[in-house]
């Protein structure tokens, strides 16, 4: 028993020991805990911002709002940044989870397009700024189908009986179902839900798999003609396969708009600003953009692209789409009809 | 009188010291097991019976609302077509394991360990990666179609993936090693003199394999159903990868409501469901086998 005691206490020694060193570098390098969805920072960037700041980042990711959320509020001071997409912001702001951000640390704040500013999800930016954009487009591959797809009616024809990849996500394919019929993405009433069901069940003939993680590879295979899959799957599909066309629908589509915030209780809220204004610079803004062919938000990059990419559609829009698209909101208990949809839509 | 004093007193110290050592050896498991199952195995209880707050958190009033909800005919249905997977997928299992385990017996040791290996080695690769090696062989434009486009055996792909034919592929390539290993372990029991007897008695081969084989290897045919049918009801990710996620289960519901709905209440109350059906059939195998848990020890 003795020997095991002093074992015992010759280990907590040098743990103790091991827990001071690191202890003390702690308080000399600074830190940054970025919390961000995954595959959605080039690691390369990550790097660059620790060589010229010296701040060191601890990066870990989720792959859900919903995933970050439970986390945040379980831990909150752990996170010192996080990426929230549009409704998220939303609940969050609404529960009073977010620091205002201090602007005059964002030297380069000007660099943002205005279409990105002043959502409605955080008027006047008090609590986000932007990081990245993207909406679902339609594809279709052109010598696997007879007529093009044009509109979400198109979408619906029996010709593509068992040949189309959606996303696997309530909001996107109920929204989908319901911009077809004309109405708003985030319709509460139950009438006009009960209308969008039954366009949901002659939907469903038509869908060979639902996927959310990655729609592009049966796409590029060919494994189905069509898809209504995110926007930058939709780009990099084409880029590898070059008889696909990305569609945007006329009928306007689901848009979303992922933010930088910064959690209440956050321990290092200067080097969150300065990552955010170091992705603000132009030639970081190009390093993403050229890997994850996102709606970029900072205005600068535009012109640093290639012409290929700037005028891509599907990646830098129109104004007229943003009129007829809309960001999903947080419904309250209608989130429940729509989960009941949904279950039903999968059952039959 | 001295030595009885003694006596008890030696008594006492080495009760205390099998105390101790008793403390030592079970205690951490005790802890762990408390803290890590059987706390969150009863928030899940007390969870099921709260209701969903406004942005998805839970709120502290009772309610039996999440198990009225349950009686749903939709909710039903899912938990139906889980079953029908789960219990295809079982009976699946037995009818290509019971003649491979057999098999395995009466073969020499050499290329016994050799198949057990074949078996084996498949563990060590994550389920989730093996199910994507199914994907490439089975797609369209995969490797299968891709040979039989080439020799002309075949004029247009087949179509295999997303369907209930790739989704009971994908569990039964999963989940046979856990009906084979129990199987192997019971038939080896057997007692080749018995088998003789029935022989000397005139029995045919088929009368045997029904009266003494199939009798004797019960234990092992329950285990492994139960091995095999428990997993196959939770494991959403092959319906969803190799059936297309067209199919709600048990699995994807549960997923949903923590997930999307953002309905903890109603995922703990499914979660428990699904739970005391498992249970159901475990109170099934023991009252079956006469509580004898050895033939579950797999090997």
């Amino acid at each position: 028993m003795k020997k095991i005691g002093a074992v015992i206490l010759l280990i907590t020694m040098c743990l103790g020991l091991i827990g001071s060193t690191s202890g003390c570098k702690k308080e000399e390098t600074r830190e940054l805990n970025f919390f961000n969805w995954t595959e959605y920072m080039p690691q390369e960037l990550i790097d660059k911002f620790q060589k010229e700041t010296g701040i060191k980042v601890n990066y870990s990711t989720y792959s859900s709002n919903e995933e970050m959320y439970a986390k945040v509020t379980a831990a909150p001071g752990v996170y010192d940044m996080v990426v929230a997409t549009d409704y998220m912001v939303d609940i969050m702001v609404k529960q009073s989870m977010l620091e205002e951000i201090n602007k005059d640390n964002i030297a380069k704040i000007g660099n943002y397009g205005a279409a990105y500013m002043d959502q409605s999800f955080d008027p006047g930016n008090v609590y986000t700024l932007p990081y990245m954009a993207g909406s679902v487009l339609m594809v279709y591959n052109k010598t696997m189908i007879d007529k093009p797809i044009e509109t979400y009616a198109d979408f619906w024809d029996e010709s593509l009986k068992d040949n189309t990849v959606v996303l696997d996500d309530q909001r996107a394919i109920i929204g989908m179902a319901l911009k077809k019929l004309g109405y708003s993405i985030n319709e509460t009433d139950e009438a006009i839900l009960a209308l969008a069901v039954e366009e949901l069940k002659t939907l469903k003939r038509n869908i060979k798999a639902f996927d959310s993680d990655s729609p592009k590879s049966l796409l590029i295979s060919g494994e189905v003609a069509a898809g209504y899959v995110w926007s930058a799957e939709a780009v990099l599909a084409q880029n590898e396969n070059s008889n696909l066309v990305v569609v945007i629908p006329e009928e306007g589509t689901y848009l979303f708009q992922d933010n930088f915030a910064i959690p209440k209780g956050a321990k290092n809220k200067d080097e969150a600003e300065a990552f955010i204004n170091f992705m603000l610079d132009p030639e970081n803004g190009k390093v993403f953009s050229e890997s994850r062919p996102y709606s970029n938000p900072n205005a600068a990059v535009l012109e640093l692209l290639s012409e290929d990419m700037k005028n891509n559609k599907a990646v830098y829009p129109p104004d007229s789409f943003f009129e007829v698209s809309e960001f999903v909101l947080d419904l309250g208990e209608t989130t429940l009809v729509y989960d009941e949809m949904w279950t039903k839509f999968k059952q039959e | 009188m001295d030595n009885v004093v003694e006596q008890k007193k030696m008594k006492n110290t080495m009760k205390k010291r099998t105390r101790q050592s008793i403390f030592i050896t079970i205690g951490p498991v005790y802890t762990w097991m408390t803290l890590f199952l059987t706390v969150p195995l009863l928030l899940i209880v007390v969870i099921s019976f709260m209701q969903r707050g406004l942005y998805g958190g839970i709120v502290y009033e009772p309610t039996i609302k999440n198990y009225v909800a349950l009686i749903d005919p939709m909710y039903m249905k899912v938990f139906g077509t889980s079953l029908i997977i789960a219990i295809g997928t079982t009976i699946l299992c037995l009818l290509i394991a019971y003649p491979f385990s057999y098999f395995l017996v009466k073969v020499s040791n050499k290329y016994r360990n050799i198949l057990m290996l074949l078996i084996i080695i498949p563990f060590w690769t994550n389920s989730l990666v093996r199910v994507y090696a199914w994907i490439v062989l089975l797609r369209s434009e995969g490797v299968i179609n891709t040979i039989l486009l080439n020799v002309k055996f075949i004029d247009e792909p087949i179509k295999m993936l997303y369907s209930y034919g790739a989704i009971f592929l994908g569990m039964i390539y999963t989940l046979l090693p856990f009906m084979i290993l129990p199987l192997y372990s019971s038939i080896e029991k057997l007692d080749v003199a018995l088998l003789e007897a029935a022989d000397d008695l005139g029995a045919s081969t088929w009368q045997t394999f029904r009266h003494v084989t199939l009798p004797l290897t019960i234990p092992g045919i329950i285990a492994g159903s139960l091995l095999v049918f428990i997993p196959s009801l939770g494991y959403f990710f092959i319906p969803d990868l190799m059936g297309g996620g067209k199919h709600m289960i048990i699995g994807n519901l549960i997923k949903n409501q923590f997930l999307t709905a953002r309905n903890w209440p109603f995922g703990s109350a499914l979660a428990l469901i699904l739970i005391l059906i498992t249970l159901g059939f475990v109170m099934i195998y023991l009252k079956l086998v006469g509580g004898d848990k050895d033939d579950m020890g797999v090997m």
